[in-house]
């Protein structure tokens, strides 16, 4: 069931992981939120995560962005091991992370917000005209629709933002982003750009690990699929040769679960209408 | 379908943008900025212009020359407090015990002085140190322990009041004398006319001059930028303006020094506050902790140094204040300087939620309360009335605050 390797997912194979984890524990309190994770990303991949609410994708997201650590378990960069203490750290290792929430705030403006902890210029004196300036280069290689980057991050619309967001994770030219369900709260077109997005971010040879609920979108863009379950490795997939039936059984648990038989119950209701 | 022709600069080109461009346009886009609430200072200047004219024709000599540099000299000390209180205003966190910790500054100066016969700058400096521990102290406690920073100053306005009254022993009131330097600093030091034109001239000069680069290289990076004749005419009247006060103060005692440092203080603030990294993580704290958190920025630093400026501000005005009444006594910092120096922060325009403001706002609030705290005792309005006037005017200020804001969430400007 797991890593049928394929021609293509071959070439990414051979090349060493970027990121790797190996027996990745957490708990909270009494909850076992993550027991023996393992997960890689190469350079030039897609890795999709996907579970359902609870499986712990948020807090894997969480300890790669240094917000929390493991308990135990390890973590190895470019195949030497290293631990994740902080977001600077994070961040200084070449991982970006783009939150569910776009942590943007509100009361500064667009240019602020990409370069906020990363200013240019000297401490001491900011050099506002360069980070303009670039913002604007920025946006524009993601094709943004953004009217202007000296206006508040209140006065944008959710799909501006999420370009803010995503845009904002580019800034320190990490080698990994992860991006924690882009497109939740976005349009049919705003979707498929920021798909597309993911895609120039993959041929730019960055790794790129994708949390999503929407399978449309994992299919459509996703190289391998990493499934988890109740804080556990579930299988991981290479996307070109798997059904979203296999996906959804790796997700609930088991072949027999509500979304099946909500897929049988509809398929027979259009057999039955068809048959009339 | 635009009527424009291609867009000029590397900012402008979205069509749904409305620009404006050139000094006509420029005037009518801060016309459009203020009705989206975005008021900025204007409330307050308004409020000034307000406040003089009613003073003024109940007793003409409100706006006499004489008043007015009294004035200038009464509004420095709690207006070096008000920067203070405008820092932790911005993080959306509130500093009570200001007022203690600037009677402490004077009570140390005082006694070091006249019972331990330390030098001045020994007394000056141990005064600010213990503002800073203090500061240190309540950002260590908020960090560590997450209490609410209005618990914790609160905790600080009563303990730092005793240690105030402990220094200070059984006598209660310690005479600084008139010949040490501070008082003079305070009380007789004006800038020679020619030295206070000077500094005018020369500051509208540069400040004018790096707008006119800095606008030359956004637009070498095209970049859109002010139109020159916008920035000229801004540093014109600007310069008009400051001279014609300059000119008005020097026809009795001048342009005060202390009034002097206290401007510099605010200048040094808003520098800080819009051009340092230090600033913009300050904004950002204010604005979305966690976001800042995320982004990198070492919030508990931040916390921490704003609460220690905060105190230091404090212990700072404390000083200046019992220099100015060459007096340190249980009530130096007592009485209305903590509320004066909140609602001077706030009446400038900082915002008590958090994230927006600017260090002149501590400038601006300060001169109001001072002015209207002058006209009644002009009037020799009993201080109870003054209490419940100021009270009146911190609560219009504070409802502007909320009204602007909630007219940026309609404008998409919040």
């Amino acid at each position: 069931m797991s890593d049928t390797i394929t021609s293509s997912a071959d070439a990414v194979a051979v090349a060493a992981p970027m990121l790797s984890l190996r027996g990745i524990n957490k708990r909270f309190g009494a909850v076992q939120v993550l027991s023996e994770i393992d997960l890689d990303v190469h350079p030039g991949e897609v890795v999709a995560l996907v579970g359902d609410n609870g499986a712990g994708k948020s807090t894997l997201v969480k300890i790669l962005a240094g917000v929390y650590q493991p308990d135990s378990g390890t973590m190895s960069w470019n195949g030497s091991s290293v631990s994740i203490a902080s977001p600077i750290e994070s961040q200084e290792l070449g991982i970006a992370t783009v939150y569910q929430d776009l942590a943007l705030c509100d009361n500064l403006d667009v240019v602020q917000n990409l370069f906020l902890g990363r200013e240019t210029g000297s401490p001491f004196a900011l050099d506002e005209r360069d980070m303009e300036k670039r913002s604007w280069e920025l946006l524009r290689q993601l094709s943004a629709k953004i009217p202007s980057v000296r206006i508040p991050i209140a006065s944008l619309s959710g799909g501006q933002r999420q370009t803010v967001a995503i845009a904002r994770s580019l800034v320190g030219n990490p080698s990994v982003v992860i991006l924690d369900e882009p497109t939740a709260a976005l349009g049919v077109a705003q979707t498929a750009e920021v798909l597309n997005l993911v895609e120039r971010l993959r041929e730019n040879g960055l790794g790129v690990l994708l949390i999503s609920h929407n399978m449309a979108d994992v299919q459509s863009v996703a190289d391998r699929i990493a499934v988890l379950r109740l804080g556990r490795n579930n299988g991981t997939f290479t996307a070109a040769n798997v059904t979203y039936e296999d996906i959804i059984t790796a997700i609930t648990g088991a072949a027999e679960s509500a979304v099946t038989r909500r897929a049988e119950a509809t398929a027979t209701r259009a057999s039955e209408e068809t048959s009339k | 379908m635009t009527t424009t022709k291609a867009p000029p600069t590397l900012d402008h080109h979205d069509e749904r943008l409305l620009t404006t461009t050139g000094f006509t346009g420029e005037l009518r886009g801060l016309w459009s900025t203020v009705r989206g609430g975005d008021i900025g200072s204007l409330p307050v200047i308004i409020g000034l212009i307000l406040i003089s004219i009613v003073f003024q024709t109940l007793n003409p000599y409100f706006l006499s020359s004489a008043n007015l540099v009294n004035l200038t000299l009464e509004s420095s000390a709690v207006g070096t407090i008000a920067i203070g209180i405008v820092l932790v205003l911005l993080l959306g966190q509130i500093d009570l015990s200001v007022g203690s910790i600037s009677g402490l500054a004077a009570a140390i100066v005082g006694v070091g002085l006249t019972q331990l016969h330390w030098p001045l700058l020994l007394c000056i400096i141990v005064a600010i140190v213990a503002g800073a521990v203090t500061g240190l102290v309540y950002g260590m406690l908020f960090v560590r322990f997450g209490v609410p920073t209005f618990v914790i100053t609160l905790a600080g306005l009563l303990g730092i009041l005793g240690i105030q009254l402990y220094i200070l022993g059984a006598n209660g009131s310690i005479n600084i004398p008139f010949d040490t330097w501070i008082v003079q600093f305070a009380q007789q030091m004006f800038l020679p006319p020619v030295v206070a034109y000077g500094l005018v001239i020369v500051a509208v000069t540069l400040s004018t001059v790096a707008s006119l680069a800095a606008a030359r290289k956004r637009r070498a990076v095209a970049l859109s930028s002010p139109s020159t004749a916008g920035i000229v005419v801004r540093g014109a009247i600007l310069l008009i303006v400051l001279l014609g006060i300059t000119w008005y103060l020097n026809t009795t005692r001048g342009v005060a020094l202390m009034f002097v440092f206290f401007l510099a203080l605010v200048l040094v603030g808003n520098y800080a506050l819009t051009r340092t990294k230090w600033g913009r993580s300050v904004f950002a704290v204010g604005g979305n902790v966690e976001a800042a958190r995320r982004a990198g920025i070492r919030v508990n630093r931040i916390y921490v140094s704003v609460f220690v400026l905060c105190s230091t501000l404090a212990a700072v005005g404390g000083i200046l204040a019992a220099a100015r009444l060459a007096s340190a006594n249980v009530s130096s910092g007592g009485g209305d300087t903590n509320l004066n120096a909140i609602a001077a922060a706030v009446i400038g325009g900082t915002s008590l939620f958090g994230g927006r403001g600017s260090a002149f706002s501590a400038l601006l609030g300060i001169l109001v309360i001072s002015a209207i705290s002058s006209g009644l005792t002009l009037l020799s309005l009993d201080s109870s009335i003054r209490f419940m006037i100021t009270g009146a005017v911190l609560l219009i200020a504070v409802i502007i605050d909320s009204l602007s804001r909630r007219s940026r969430a309609a404008h998409g400007r919040a």
